[in-house]
């Protein structure tokens, strides 16, 4: 479906791409500890006697964590395995006190789901199913500090059993912008859910990017893996980079080596970190220390029933109610906006002009003030209040952003800021007529042009009127009574 | 007077109750004893302030006229697989050498709760892998038991429980812990002539106990008789939510429940039992035990358990495979042994500190391990060891529709002398053949001591039990020590 081809030497080539993201469980304990999570503590304060692999300490499932991937799950139409199984992957490291981490390799706690993607942010009907071929919970690795001493690493296990949701897509990709829209409506519906702050900066999310290429039509290439890389940028980069460092290899008779690789960053490239004669044999078995995990219906029940509105029912129901596609998706897409949006809504806003307004005015003045939806200065109720005052014509257009401004800096009820500046909409046709009056002998000029047939004056007029009125004068009585006069 | 060192627990802890005697005074008894005993090597740190402690606290709450608690005044040995707060910890393993713990194991935990007190850590196999104790780091312990041919040879405690095994023998204390993955405290127990039992997985926590093998290990007590053990089994145990394997059930009061009136009870006598080249001392006091058992009341049936050859084999690679992933932790990085070569990299820390660490025998299971988990030999390894698990499960769950309990030997042997199965280890895996089928079945078993071989050594016969079933072992073994009689014990040599 993806056109996306890279232009080799020797014709076209196609690029297929899956994402393996990993993803912080929103839990306030580690997945096998009672130890907290709190990011950017001081090193080695975020550990219990388990984290440490202390002699005897024993893992326990915390059920939290369980609970939010399977609503996870849930929430891209997965399987949700009623058995699942724990098992040791184990390897040496420095940041991996047990030896061995705990993930699910054989039986995963969900089985297949899916996303449905818009590449295109301008074409938002234009979409794409990406295939999710797994989620499996396992637990994250402390951290290495190499540079707090000369010749010494420091170790910082803060991280060290912190409950990671590893989210294996298939390889539907075709395109660095579908890698990247599976990625954001990915961490729309984490955010949505609330399993994970989709935070990338922080590490809470983040992907090992599966790359191959091949002539279009042809059986799949042999794939690199680069990994952990934390931006949906540096993910499209990574994408893009190594697509075409694949297709010089092939093109100048090379083999593509099934290796892992890291991203840079700072150059946009990646390099080779290990190929797979190198790989560990991580001796995955069945980790002795737990029982399988099995779910009653009773506990998937309460999982379904916690579920929230999710980005697509959302974006459905906003379009059923008469807005734009494009301004539903951008309605949609962060939880946050979301979520304002909705109490717009139900404080009474009209739909269609809310969703206007809140895409133009309230995230033009947010822009301009470099704050997010969650911080703006104005709330959805006191929005809701001014577009009412709009809607049923005691505020103008014009007026309504005046007021708007004011609501900006003071914080203050619109209702207020009207009374207490005489800011209101005035339909008094009298006085309107006086000021028309007024106008018409003042330019006498233009009143001759227009009566000669230069209609296009009538514009003139009316900002006139509205000038000498201070803009309070109801645009639609003017129009009325101006056209009356000019006869 | 009464020596306090020739009494068990159920009399102490109802002499002290009665005021017949104070609970220092056993405490100091004990102390003495075991402060006199090097020469066994059975106690790797010794904690006289601790049963101290514990005595004083027992004396304190029954002047002031309190309820004492179940084990008031009981001191006690702790293998040294249970990490104990405060105490020197160390598996018998040089990689831990000096590791003090700062927290308690839930079954000492449960037992200083029951108002015990700890007369010291109890040496062992190193990391509970051996069945002759010969595998510590620091030194075997010697059975206090010798033959009646005059040789003098120092004999095996058994293992890993070896320990405990040698103090509870040797009078150093009235009952200790023990832990038994495929063996550990029933063989020990049979060597030296006193009662051990292995309860049903998840009996009791295995929180805080150094593991080998996670879906085998369990604790257990081991004393001098059945009595002893139902008391000492009822602190040890409970639901810990701690361990995600632990059974959340409520402890029955085995004590109370003992009866060695067997009448309605049936007995099944494996046939796979009877292996090659069994001892004929051995045939004839497992016999011995059948006929005990029907004098009891209860009805002998023969059973099958067809799988029972293939049990050793599956044991031998299973409890390996977990014990190479369970001892990655030991790594120099956090605790414990850490050799730094000048120049080091990780790697060679690693290589390092694990080389000098871990002694031969842990190495040997590391290696296997390692290997029947590898890329290429995991099916045909382990995943054919569990499906074998499986079929030995099954086996056991057929024998229990004709009967209650199983009696089999011990082990296929008597205590064997010190060196004499090192250099091989197979004839020392064998040690594990009568006692494996049930630890891999998760099933309670228990050594209750039969009799004296030949050169005056005791053997034991085990009795085997349905899942749960602790009481229907502890009361066939009851009945085999009341007919039995055992009264023998090692002369003080040390």
């Amino acid at each position: 479906m993806s056109d996306y081809r890279i232009q080799g030497a020797t014709g076209e080539w196609e690029v297929v791409i899956g994402l393996e993201v990993h993803a912080q469980v929103t839990s306030n304990a580690k997945l096998f500890s009672g130890a907290a999570t709190a990011f950017g503590a001081e090193p080695n304060t975020q550990v219990s006697l388990v984290d440490a692999a202390m002699p005897g300490m024993l893992p326990v499932p915390n059920r939290e964590c369980i609970r939010q991937a399977v609503r996870t799950g849930m929430a891209i139409g997965a399987e949700i395995n009623r058995w699942s199984r724990f098992d040791r992957k184990n390897y040496f490291y420095a940041d991996l006190p047990q030896g061995y981490q705990i993930s699910q390799l054989y039986h995963p706690l969900v089985g297949e789901g899916s996303v449905e993607v818009a590449p295109d942010e301008k074409n938002p009907d234009a979409t794409k199913v990406i295939g999710v071929e797994r989620i499996h919970v396992e637990q994250d690795a402390g951290k290495l500090m190499h540079d707090q001493h000369p010749t010494r690493s420091y170790v910082d296990l803060n991280r060290s059993g912190v409950a990671l949701m590893e989210i294996v897509s298939r390889p539907d990709m075709r395109s660095p912008a579908e890698a990247g829209a599976y990625l954001r409506k990915l961490r729309a519906i984490l955010r949505y859910v609330g399993s994970c702050d989709g935070n990338m900066e922080e590490g809470s999310m983040r992907a090992d990017v599966n790359v191959s290429v091949r002539r279009p039509g042809d059986e799949f290439g042999t794939r690199t893996e680069t990994k952990n890389v934390n931006s949906v940028r540096f993910v499209m980069q990574a994408i893009e980079h190594e697509a075409n460092r694949q297709v010089d290899v092939l093109e100048a008779g090379g083999k593509i080596v099934q290796e892992t690789r890291l991203f840079n960053p700072d150059t946009g490239t990646t390099r080779s970190m290990r190929s797979k004669e190198d790989a560990h044999d991580y001796r995955y078995f069945p980790d002795p220390d737990l029982l399988p995990l099995e779910l009653d219906e009773a506990f998937l029940d309460d999982c379904r029933a916690s579920l929230p509105e999710l980005p697509d029912a959302k974006r459905k129901r906003y379009e059923d109610a008469g807005i734009t596609p494009y301004n539903a998706g951008v309605l949609t897409a962060e939880v946050e906006t979301a979520r304002w949006f909705d109490t717009l809504l139900s404080a009474g806003a009209a739909p269609v002009q809310a969703s206007n307004w809140v895409a133009s005015e309230l995230f033009g003045a947010l822009n301009r003030l470099g704050k997010g939806i969650e911080e703006s200065p104005v709330g959805p109720e006191q929005a809701a209040e001014l577009l009412a005052l709009v809607a049923d014509g005691t505020l103008s257009g014009s007026l309504a952003k005046q007021v708007f401004e004011i609501m900006l800096d003071t914080g203050k009820a619109p209702g207020a800021i009207v009374e207490e500046r005489g800011l209101k909409q005035t339909s008094d046709t009298g006085a309107i007529e006086a000021v028309i009056a007024d106008v018409l002998a003042k330019n006498p000029g233009q009143l001759e042009q227009y009566r000669g047939g230069k209609v296009a004056l009538f514009g003139f007029f009316v900002g006139q009127t509205m000038k000498a009125m201070g803009g309070k004068a109801n645009p639609a009585v003017v129009n009325d009574l101006l056209k009356k006069a000019l006869g | 007077m009464t020596d306090l060192t020739d009494l068990g627990i159920k009399q102490i802890r109802d002499g002290v109750r009665a005021g017949s005697f104070s609970a220092v005074d056993v405490a100091d008894a004990f102390t003495a004893k075991v402060s006199r005993a090097k020469a066994l090597n059975a106690f790797l740190v010794e904690t006289p302030e601790h049963a101290l402690a514990a005595a004083r606290a027992a004396d304190a709450a029954r002047a002031a006229g309190e309820t004492l608690k179940p084990l008031a005044g009981v001191p006690i040995g702790m293998k040294d697989l249970f990490c104990t707060n405060g105490v020197t910890t160390t598996a018998a393993s040089s990689i831990l050498g000096g590791f003090t713990p700062p927290y308690e194991s839930t079954v000492s935990q449960n037992l200083w709760d029951a108002g015990a007190g700890m007369l010291g850590k109890l040496n062992m196999d190193q990391f509970a892998m051996g069945s002759s104790n010969e595998t510590s780091a620091f030194g075997n312990v010697i059975s206090p038991w010798r033959r009646a041919d005059g040789s003098n040879a120092p004999l095996a405690p058994g293992g890993s429980s070896g320990g405990s095994s040698a103090a509870v023998a040797a009078r150093l204390c009235p009952g200790a812990t023990g832990t038994d993955t495929g063996g550990s405290i029933r063989q020990p127990a049979a060597f030296t002539g006193i009662s051990g039992i292995k309860p049903t997985y998840g009996r009791c926590s295995r929180w805080g106990t150094i593991a080998f093998a996670s879906s085998l290990d369990q604790a257990g007590p081991m004393a001098r008789d059945v009595t002893d053990c139902a008391i000492m089994l009822e602190a040890m145990a409970g639901f810990d939510k701690k361990d995600a394997t632990s059974l959340q059930l409520d402890v029955p009061g085995w004590e109370r429940g003992l009866s060695s009136d067997l009448k309605g009870k049936r007995v099944g006598i494996p046939k796979e039992y009877r292996v090659d080249n069994m001892p004929a001392e051995i045939e004839a006091l497992w016999q011995q035990g059948i006929d005990w058992l029907r004098d009891a009341g209860a009805e002998i049936v023969e059973v099958s358990l067809p799988h029972t050859k293939y049990a050793l084999p599956a044991y031998y690679i299973i409890a390996p495979a977990e014990a190479s992933s369970n001892l990655a932790r030991y790594d120099g990085v956090r605790y414990g042994l850490r050799d730094l070569p000048d120049g080091a990299g990780l790697q060679d820390m690693y290589a390092a500190t694990r080389a000098d660490g871990f002694g031969t025998e842990v190495k040997r299971r590391i290696m296997i391990g390692t290997y029947v988990l590898s890329a290429g030999f995991y099916d045909a390894y382990y995943t054919q060891a569990q499906k074998v698990r499986t079929l030995i499960a099954r086996d056991f769950e057929r024998a229990w529709a004709s009967c209650d309990v199983l009696l089999t030997p011990t082990a296929p042997s008597a205590a064997f002398a010190l060196g004499e199965k090192s250099a091989d280890p197979i004839a020392m895996y064998l040690n594990d053949v009568f006692t494996v089928p049930s630890s891999l079945a998760g099933l309670p078993a228990m050594s209750v001591p039969g009799g004296l071989d030949a050169n005056g050594l005791p053997l034991g016969l085990q009795i085997i039990g349905r899942s749960l079933d602790e009481q229907g072992v502890l009361n066939a073994g009851l009945a085999i020590e009341e007919r039995a009689g055992f009264a023998a014990r090692p002369e003080a040599w040390w």
